[in-house]
């Protein structure tokens, strides 16, 4: 077994020799179908080589890699974070669309900002550092 | 925070709304004492993975932006009211001048009146392509520092501190320019060492750049 970070989650996967996954797995993960034409989410498909594909499973560091997000594993390879491609971000914010998040207020109860649409949004950081 | 308090008080019922981010790895207990000081009635959440940081490619606090009720960014991220006074404290009294305390006041003001006037008139939201020209790029190795900070925390909170710290150095290496990343491990690594010898030398080796970037009102 292996866990895998995304930005927003983690997931615990059956992975082997890195982070060859099945599919389904890597569909839930990484939010990218496999198809004949690559992993595709909506209407972009990343194509694979044939390096990274075997039967139904996926390498998903491989394929992660060509999306352009780094893959940092820990020293034993058990965990494995999948970080945002920086072109994303980049592409994301250029559309100065407020990207969506949850988190937890202070007592555990999930928020999201995109509840406040309507409301002029002050959004601001702290920390006790 | 108290500000922040006072400011949503005045204009709550003109359709704004204040939402404050803990950049707080050691999570929702560490942040409360604080919280419940600053007696705010807004949404006060907890950020143990720095996932806004990550997500508006934020690098220090408190920084803030702007959301339009379209859901629309009308001020990228940017300093939310201090200023690099505090670099010219005296470090054994921990005071500054009473020009410099007055000129920090002043700053905080106008930040806090912009938020005022921009509720109340819409002034200084930014035309689209200003608020994109302002965007700081995400780069590959902000990426890659991202990643490894989300990693050393997941290996810190599982009793695997030595290797989470090594990530999160990493990511301080590759990311430089953000003093959250850095101050989150020290204060992870000892509270109050966000604040100590190490930070002032780092501030200093700032030079003539600044550590709270003045927003451009």
């Amino acid at each position: 077994m292996a866990v895998v970070l995304t930005p927003t989650a983690e997931h615990e996967v059956a992975a082997r020799d890195g982070l060859w996954l099945s599919a389904a797995d890597a569909e839930r993960v990484t939010g990218f179908a496999l198809k004949p034409e690559g992993m595709c989410r909506d209407e972009l498909c990343v194509p694979l080589p044939v390096s990274a594909v075997s039967g139904n499973e996926v390498d998903v560091s491989a394929f992660w890699t060509k999306l352009g997000g780094p893959v940092i594993a820990s020293k034993d390879r058990d965990v494995v974070a999948l970080g945002a491609p920086a072109d994303e971000r980049n592409a994301a914010l250029d559309g100065l669309a407020a990207p969506d998040f949850t988190l937890p207020d202070v007592d555990g109860v999930p928020r999201t900002l995109s509840q406040l649409r309507g409301k002029k949004v002050f959004l601001a950081t702290w920390a006790s550092w | 925070m108290p500000v922040w308090q006072a400011l949503f008080a005045e204009l709550k019922d003109k359709g704004f709304m204040v939402v404050a981010v803990a950049e707080e790895t050691r999570g929702a207990a560490h942040a409360r004492p604080w919280i419940e000081q600053a007696k705010s009635d807004y949404w006060q959440l907890i950020d143990t993975e720095h996932r806004l940081s990550d997500l508006y490619n934020l690098v220090n606090v408190p920084e803030a932006v702007w959301i339009d009720e379209q859901g629309t960014i009308v001020r990228p991220p940017e300093t939310a009211g201090s200023t690099d006074h505090f670099r010219r404290m005296d470090l054994k009294t921990r005071t500054m001048s009473p020009e410099d305390q007055a000129e920090r006041l002043a700053a905080r003001q106008a930040y806090l009146d912009a938020v005022r006037a921009w509720v109340n008139t819409g002034e200084y939201a930014l035309p689209a392509d200003s608020a994109r020209a302002r965007l700081p790029k995400v780069t590959p190795e902000i990426a890659e520092a991202r990643a490894r900070f989300r990693l050393g925390v997941w290996l810190r909170t599982h009793g695997r501190e030595a290797e989470g710290d090594l990530q999160m150095a990493e990511a301080s290496r590759l990311h430089p320019d953000s003093w959250s990343m850095w101050r989150q491990a020290a204060d992870l690594d000892e509270v109050g060492k966000a604040g100590g010898p190490a930070f002032w030398k780092r501030v200093q080796a700032l030079g003539e750049r600044p550590y709270y970037a003045p927003p451009k009102l």
